[in-house]
């Protein structure tokens, strides 16, 4: 009787039809839609034309793509360096100098992780101002005897702006991910490899490193996954701006689909961000599966 | 860890504590000194922006422009705020977000619910290939359904109704909900369900008395998360809303940066403060769940 109830066919149905249904026609449908929208031409308005792999090739001489795919590279793999080393700074900073008071000041650098991207832009746009108003930092700059910076408006400043405040926003949540590896730890370890004599940096490199492998692997993966979608910081701070130097691709798609109607050539660039996401994902899970078995 | 890496032999210090207490403290602050200048200097780089803003948003435009930015407001009115609901109809986004993201939220919690019991507790055929294909919507990048979605939305005749958000956020929380929740039954006692099993209880009723009241606190952390990533949401608000009477907060405060935003700083910190409230006020009380939320649904991915 007992196992009936386990494996009752209609309770089962009845309990994963629903999600996955409404998941089915939202998500799955919509991704294999747009792969077929990839090899057409077209939009909404004008109806669409089968163009086999004219898309593709064309975003591989597209300048405009290869330099969203550029900055979407450069953004990715820089960010994600930044957030994880930051993070993982952070938390050795709350374990060994905070321990028991890092409680509240891990509270507040977590903060602005909860925080709408879209209010976070618009006030960085204004901490970093100069006119109208001076924001902090170019009132800052100009008391110590500097001049006041336009940082949105030249695009090395504006690509340093976007990294601050994304490493702002996002240095609090690696933060607590790896402090929380960290804590796993066993104590013994660190207390065996102190008797042994490792201290500082030593003792960092060869037993907290380690340990913390899987961890950090799981925060690289998280961090690249999402630096490489990165929408609505860009959006909401530069505009892909100055002169489209800080666009990604998923910008790029945006503007291509909804701006130029041009449904054939979005799917295009949504199609290659997502293969790209997915090699990228699959490969660092490659590649460290194959060192932690190793070690 | 923290303690055993602290604790000294505390007998054999005690005989000469006395005589060297004075020094021992002060090479201790200064052997310290360096890390917490660290930690202040980290505070001040993270609080700051948010404290600027805040008391922005009790300023006129005039202290704006002739008061250096340091200065708190010289009066704390709201004339700012009232602007901001007026100029910006900050309360039209205000209720369309919730209209969205609270329906989307439990409905998305509901049916999520109900999928990882099955797929965690259930014997039946079919149970690997189907958490697999939830394992795809965590991966792929959302602009991937963007303009299918459209289309079938246009085609359905949703665009100019708030429909199309709440269907689209209910599906993009349902591989999160699945996944999380299905740990948090795999966590539960197995023999609990055995018990109500041997007791003659349906499956549907072991579900609905035995297993959600055991996850009810998973539940709710992972409707936390979700909530903050619908309501931060800009992707599909800025996609579905073609109408200026349908956009969210997040939507709205964006378009109102065009409009008044680089001119007008006041309304403009008024408006940002409104629209982070709610999430600071979940935080305030809730901080160290959503931490532990967010980190754990971020290893699930």
């Amino acid at each position: 009787m007992a196992i009936s109830v386990f494996s009752n066919r209609r309770a089962t149905a009845l309990l994963v039809m629903p999600a996955l249904a409404i998941y089915t026609a939202v998500m799955l449908v919509p991704i294999v839609w747009s792969a077929i929208y990839s090899f057409m031409d077209g939009g909404l308005i004008g109806g669409f034309t089968f163009t086999g792999f004219d898309n593709y090739t064309q975003f591989f001489t597209d300048p405009q793509a290869r330099s969203a795919l550029r900055f979407t590279a450069i953004y990715a793999v820089a960010m994600t360096i930044g957030q994880v080393a930051l993070g993982y700074l952070l938390s050795l900073l709350y374990l060994f100098h905070l321990r028991r008071s890092s409680t509240i000041v891990r509270t507040l650098v977590f903060f602005p992780v909860v925080l709408p991207t879209v209010a976070v832009a618009l006030l960085f746009q204004r901490v970093f101002g100069l006119a109208p108003v001076e924001g902090p930092v170019n009132a800052l700059i100009q008391t110590l005897g500097g001049t006041g910076i336009d940082w949105l408006g030249g695009t090395a400043s504006a690509v340093g702006v976007l990294f601050v405040m994304d490493l702002w926003r996002s240095m609090g949540f690696y933060a607590v991910l790896l402090y929380a590896g960290l804590m796993d730890i066993p104590e013994e370890m660190i207390e065996a490899a102190r008797l042994d004599g490792a201290t500082g940096s030593k003792l960092v490199r060869h037993v907290v490193l380690p340990m913390l492998l899987p961890v950090l692997v799981s925060a690289l993966v998280f961090s690249i996954n999402g630096t490489m979608k990165v929408f609505d910081s860009i959006i909401a701070l530069t505009g892909g701006g100055p002169a489209g130097s800080t666009t990604p691709l998923t910008l790029y798609m945006f503007q291509t689909a909804f701006g130029f109607g041009e449904y054939g050539y979005g799917s295009t660039i949504a199609m290659v961000l997502t293969l790209l996401s997915l090699i990228v994902t699959w490969f660092i899970l490659r590649s460290t599966r194959r060192h932690l078995t190793a070690s | 860890m923290t303690s055993t890496i602290q604790a000294p032999a505390p007998r054999q210090l005690a005989t000469n504590r006395a005589t060297r207490r004075p020094k021992n403290r002060r090479s201790r602050f200064l052997r310290r000194l360096p890390l917490n200048i660290v930690v202040a200097l980290l505070l001040v780089i993270v609080c700051y922006p948010l404290v600027w803003l805040v008391l922005g948003s009790f300023k006129t435009q005039d202290e704006f422009l002739s008061s250096p930015f340091w200065a708190l407001p010289s009066t704390p009115d709201l004339s700012n705020y009232t602007e901001a609901f007026a100029k910006a109809n900050l309360g039209t986004y205000l209720i369309n977000s919730v209209l969205t993201v609270i329906p989307a939220l439990i409905i998305g919690l509901a049916l999520g619910t109900a999928a990882a019991f099955a797929l965690e507790v259930l014997v039946w055929k079919g149970r690997g290939p189907t958490l697999g294909i939830f394992l795809v919507g965590i991966t792929v990048p959302a602009q991937i359904i963007l303009l299918p979605l459209f289309t079938m939305y246009f085609q359905l005749h949703l665009l100019g109704t708030l429909w199309p958000l709440i269907i689209t956020y209910t599906a993009v929380t349902l591989p999160l909900n699945v996944f999380m929740i299905a740990t948090f039954f795999k966590a539960a006692p197995r023999g609990m369900f055995e018990a109500a099993a041997i007791d003659g209880a349906s499956t549907l009723r072991m579900f609905w008395s035995v297993g959600v009241p055991m996850v009810r606190n998973g539940i709710f952390t992972v409707g936390l998360v979700q909530f903050f990533f619908l309501w931060n949401d800009l992707l599909f608000a800025l996609t579905f809303t073609n109408n200026p009477r349908l956009r969210t907060v997040q939507v709205g405060l964006l378009s109102f940066n065009g409009q008044y935003g680089s001119i007008d700083y006041g309304p403009l910190f008024a408006a940002i403060v409104v629209s982070i409230s709610a999430t600071l006020l979940l935080y305030l009380f809730m901080n160290q769940r959503v931490m532990r939320g967010l980190a754990a649904g971020s290893m699930k991915g």
